[in-house]
Formats: C-alpha cells, sequence, structure tokens
C-alpha cells in the first residue's frame, strides 16, 4: 500500500532527498566554492527526471487516497518545469559568478521550489495543492532576494512575499469555503458535491481560489507584484520566475477547474474569460511606457498569461491543449530572450534599458537576427512558433463560442506587438552610439540560437508537442 | 436543566477560587509588603527597553533570525504532542512519518548550525 504510493511520487521524493543531500554535504565540505558544482548537478538532475518522467508509462496514477495524481497532465507539465529550470540554471552560473552572487543554496533551492511545482501539478487535493504552492512559493521568495545588499533586491522578496502572503491567504478562504460546503478537501469529492448545481457557498470558494492562483499566474487584476518583483530579482531569478513557476500555477489552475469543479464549467467560464482578456490589455498597454527590459517583458509574461487563460477559459479539451502548447512554446521564447537579457552588459556592469540596443545588428548581426526573431516570435507573428501558440488558443476560445473573446485577444496582441517591435526598431534602425559590450558566454549564446532556432523550425510539426499536449489535455479533462 | 448548569458547577468553584486567590495575593502585598517607592521601580516594564519610546528604533536583526528558527521547532513541538497523545493508536506508518518529518527538520537545524546562523557574533 505504502510502497505503492511511494513508487507513484518517486520523482518528487528523490528530488527533495538530493536537495536535503546537496545542503548538507556541500556545507560541511566547501560551501560556496563548491557551487558551480552543485549548479551542474542539480541541472543533470532536473534534466535526468525530465527524461525519466518523460519516458515513464502512461496511464493515470493515484495515491495517498487521491491527494496525489499522476496522469499524462501533470507529466507534460513536470517535463517542462524541470526542462526550463534546468535550462535556467545552466544559464544563471555566469551571471552569478561575475556578480558574487553564487551561492550553493541557489541551485538547491531552485530544486526545491520545482519540487513544489511538480507537487502543484499533480495536486488532487486541496490540501496538496496549497502545501506544493507554498514549497514553492517560499524557495521562490528567497531566491528573489538572493541579492542581499541590494535595496531592490530585498524589495522584490519583500514585496513578493507579502503578496504572495496575501494571495495565499485568499487561496486558504477559498479552500476552507469549498471544504465547508462540498465536505472534502478531494477534488474528486468537490466535483459530486457540485453535481446537481453548484451552491452559493461553494461558488464564493470557487472564486476565492480562482482569486489566489491568479496572483501566482500573475493574471490581471491581480498583477501588481510582477514588475516590481521581476525588476529588482537578480536576472537568472527573473528569469526563472518567468518560466517554470508560471507553467506549474498555469497547469494548478486548469486542474482546479477542471478536476474539482468540471461541473460547473458555465461558473468559472465568465471569471476566467475577464481575466483572460483584462490580462491580455493590461499587459499590452501598461508595457508600452517601459524602458527597462525586465519590466517590460514583466508585462509581457501579464499579456502572455492572458492569452493562455484565453485556452482555459473555452473549458474543452481542446482549450486545455491549447493552454499547453502555448505555456511550453512561452516558455522555449522566454529561455531565448533571457539568455540575450542576461548577455547585456555595458563595460561589465548588467544593463536593462532597452535604449542600449540601439544599431545592435551593426555590432552583432547574428544575435540581433536571433532577437528579432524571438521578438516577432513574442509578438506572434506568423509564420513564426508563438504565432502557432496564440492561433490555437484563438480557434479554442471561437470553439467554444468565445467569440468577442477571441477578438479580444487579436486586438490585445495588435496593441503589444508594438512594444516588441521597438526593440526590434531599435536594434535595426536606431541612431548608432556607444552600445552594448560584444561576446557573450557560450551557453548563453547557445540557449539564444537554439531558442530561436526552435522558433523557426518549429514551423514544421512544432516538435511534435501537439499530439503530447492532445494526450494530457484528454487526461485532464473527460 | 438543573442537571445542566450542575455540569458548569466545577467550573464556577475555579472561578470563585482564581478570584479569591488574585485578591487574597494583591491585598496581602498593600497590607504587608514593604514598601519604598523609585522612579525606575513604578515605570511599567517592557523587556529592556524604555516603555514610552520612539517605535522606530534600531532593533537587531539577529533578534528575528533567532525568533524564526526558533519558531520553526515551537511549531515541531506542536505536531509532535497530538502524535505522542495517539501513541498508543497509531500504526508503523504514523510512527515513521514522524519521523521523516523530524529528519527533515534535523537537516535543516544541521545546515543552520553549520552555516552559523547560531551564533550571536
Amino acid at each position: 500500500m505504502i510502497s505503492a504510493d511511494i513508487s507513484v511520487v518517486l520523482p518528487e521524493l528523490l528530488l527533495a532527498v538530493f536537495a536535503m543531500g546537496a545542503l548538507l554535504i556541500t556545507v560541511y565540505t566547501s560551501k560556496d566554492k563548491a557551487a558551480p558544482m552543485v549548479l551542474w548537478t542539480t541541472s543533470v538532475v532536473l534534466l535526468a527526471t525530465a527524461i525519466w518522467i518523460a519516458l515513464s508509462g502512461g496511464g493515470t496514477r493515484v495515491a495517498f487516497g487521491g491527494m496525489f495524481v499522476d496522469d499524462g497532465f501533470a507529466r507534460f507539465a513536470k517535463v517542462t518545469i524541470l526542462l526550463s529550470a534546468a535550462a535556467i540554471l545552466l544559464m544563471s552560473q555566469e551571471y552569478m559568478l561575475k556578480r558574487d552572487l553564487l551561492r550553493f543554496e541557489y541551485p538547491i533551492l531552485v530544486t526545491l521550489a520545482v519540487v513544489g511545482m511538480m507537487m502543484m501539478v499533480s495536486a488532487g487535493d486541496l490540501m496538496a495543492l496549497y502545501m506544493g504552492l507554498e514549497l514553492q512559493s517560499l524557495a521562490l521568495y528567497v531566491v528573489a532576494s538572493l541579492r542581499r545588499d541590494s535595496v531592490k533586491s530585498t524589495e522584490a522578496g519583500l514585496k513578493y512575499f507579502v503578496l504572495g502572503a496575501l494571495s495565499s491567504g485568499l487561496l486558504l478562504y477559498g479552500a476552507s469555503l469549498t471544504y465547508g460546503y462540498a465536505g472534502t478537501t478531494l477534488f474528486t469529492g468537490i466535483v459530486e458535491a457540485a453535481s446537481e448545481g453548484i451552491s452559493l457557498g461553494l461558488l464564493f470558494g470557487l472564486v476565492f481560489l480562482i482569486a489566489g492562483l491568479a496572483f501566482k499566474v500573475s493574471a490581471a487584476p491581480f498583477h501588481m507584484w510582477t514588475p516590481d518583483v521581476y525588476e529588482g530579482s537578480p536576472t537568472p531569478v527573473t528569469a526563472f520566475l518567468a518560466t517554470a513557476p508560471k507553467v506549474a500555477a498555469m497547469a494548478l489552475f486548469a486542474r482546479v477547474v477542471h478536476d474539482a469543479f468540471s461541473g460547473v464549467v458555465s461558473d468559472w467560464q465568465q471569471i476566467v474569460a475577464f481575466l483572460s482578456v483584462v490580462s491580455m490589455f493590461l499587459g499590452a498597454i501598461a508595457a508600452i511606457g517601459q524602458q527597462n527590459i525586465k519590466r517590460l517583458m514583466a508585462y509581457s509574461s501579464i499579456a502572455h498569461m492572458g492569452f493562455a487563460l484565453m485556452g482555459l477559459a473555452a473549458g474543452t479539451v481542446f482549450g486545455v491543449q491549447a493552454m499547453l502548447i502555448y505555456m511550453a512554446i512561452y516558455v522555449a521564447m522566454n529561455i531565448g530572450t533571457f539568455a540575450f537579457i542576461l548577455s547585456m552588459e555595458k563595460d561589465g556592469q548588467p544593463v536593462t534599458d532597452i535604449a542600449s540596443l540601439q544599431m545592435y545588428s551593426k555590432r552583432e548581426p547574428l544575435k540581433a537576427l536571433a532577437v528579432l526573431v524571438l521578438m516577432f516570435s513574442l509578438a506572434g507573428v506568423p509564420p513564426l512558433v508563438g504565432f502557432f501558440g496564440k492561433f490555437y488558443v484563438l480557434r479554442a476560445a471561437y470553439d467554444a463560442g468565445l467569440g468577442w473573446l477571441a477578438v479580444a485577444g487579436v486586438i490585445a496582441s495588435v496593441i503589444g506587438a508594438f512594444y516588441y517591435l521597438r526593440i526590434v526598431y531599435y536594434m535595426y534602425f536606431g541612431e548608432d552610439k556607444e552600445g552594448l559590450d560584444s561576446g557573450m558566454n557560450p551557453v548563453l549564446w547557445g540557449f539564444l540560437m537554439a531558442s530561436a532556432g526552435v522558433m523557426l523550425l518549429g514551423v514544421i510539426n512544432l516538435f511534435g508537442v501537439e499530439g503530447v499536449a492532445a494526450a494530457a489535455a484528454a487526461t485532464l479533462v473527460n | 436543566m438543573e442537571e445542566l448548569l450542575s455540569e458548569y458547577l466545577p467550573i464556577v468553584v475555579f472561578l470563585g477560587l482564581a478570584i479569591a486567590l488574585g485578591l487574597v495575593l494583591i491585598l496581602a502585598a498593600v497590607v504587608l509588603a514593604v514598601r519604598n517607592p523609585d522612579p525606575e521601580k513604578v515605570s511599567a516594564y517592557e523587556c529592556g527597553f524604555n516603555a514610552f519610546d520612539d517605535a522606530r528604533m534600531k532593533f537587531d536583526v539577529r533578534f528575528y533570525l533567532v525568533a524564526i528558527l526558533f519558531i520553526i521547532f515551537d511549531l515541531e513541538i506542536a505536531f509532535l504532542f497530538p502524535w505522542a497523545v495517539a501513541f498508543q493508536d497509531i500504526s508503523m506508518l504514523g510512527f515513521w512519518s514522524m519521523m521523516v518529518f523530524l529528519g527533515v527538520l534535523t537537516v535543516g537545524f544541521a545546515y543552520e548550525w553549520k552555516k552559523g546562523a547560531l551564533e550571536w557574533e
């Protein structure tokens, strides 16, 4: 019985044991001197876990009396999370070493955050959901304020912590209302309780749960923390915040609405559609005034979350599939973009002002071209992969009878294209003045080029992600 | 009704005793104690700080660190009590779950010790 349960959670268990072991071994031996080694080992372990989960057999397995669900949907999200975390860790090394930020706790905290995320996407119970969410969040609060001597970084950590605690409070309030009116915390039990119409108390619980989750995916109007936290955190941490936790929170969102509230689609559909449309427009319009590329990416991520929520708002299998594809593409684009942002420096100091990219194409034609591809892809210009992500969610919304939402999405993406194209404009047609240092760490260069390459070559068949996402979505929605 | 009220009789007795004992102690201090007041003695005692002062004073951040590290083990006790009370009834699974929990906490404790978080200087 217990051994069967443990075999289901084995990947999470081994990662947690690895994190604790690495923590103890390193602190009792060479401490921060071993940080690069811990970072590489962690990255390899995360990659190996991703391959293990990807290759492990299909089917749905349930552990601990339904609290933990291992299905195709969870595995898709877990592989995305693990791969992006491994990539971000490798990208962090040079930046952090240069600024004397590379503590050995960093990769370990990232591992613990990843364990939390894996728990989140596999949650089959409100308790398991909250435990995963808090494990993830607490580790992220710490890495956000990793640069302890910088006012901005500590401010980022504190803001993230206070607003994260507020959102956890909202979520817990929703969870307790749900428990009170459904009589159980298990998602399967909540579905039964809501089978003959949703009671008012349960509806309130649902709304508070969604509000708490919207905080975590930084969907407007719960997005306030995002720009400040993105700007203040060390750039590798920003890159991490923009990728893996978003996938986890979005997958958790999908799991809550489709597993626990699958019988009352119309009740949450309108809330999710509202979040989606507000996020898309806010992300598109608020980013126009930004000169700091990290803040710009924060608003960009808000807009992208709006699009992913559009897939969810459809409330269909195809909608979940579209959301999964969108998140996978979003992560691939962001890894490349942040690889470039990490390499932006002037006289060895990191630069985040987009005006420093003036006439970048003249000095670094290849890198400028890669960034151009990524920016076009982020904007959703056909025929790059980013367009297909948007295409899927728009089609899902349209098929589900949310034509107005699809139209709003198109308008928002046109507005949002402005600030992506402005970066391209600066690089190709700006004034020629002294710009960024040339030269780039080979790891970052590799990720930038690989990501840009994926955006170009993915148009052939999206690297087969479509079929996998369809199978994953089918296991969640039934 | 009578029966219900009689169940609460011990509480009434207890309340009476508590009030009586409190009065006795206070009155004893008034009647018996030697009185020799000075400003320090009559001012309110507030854990080593001035009772009426600017609240925005500098406060050593190490106090917070110690407090936070303490809270972890405080909570651990909160988990241990019900576990210990139900020890007769729990299975081996319950026993080992708590052992794993304590093991995880010990990892954290070993880390903070080695990291020097427990040293004041």
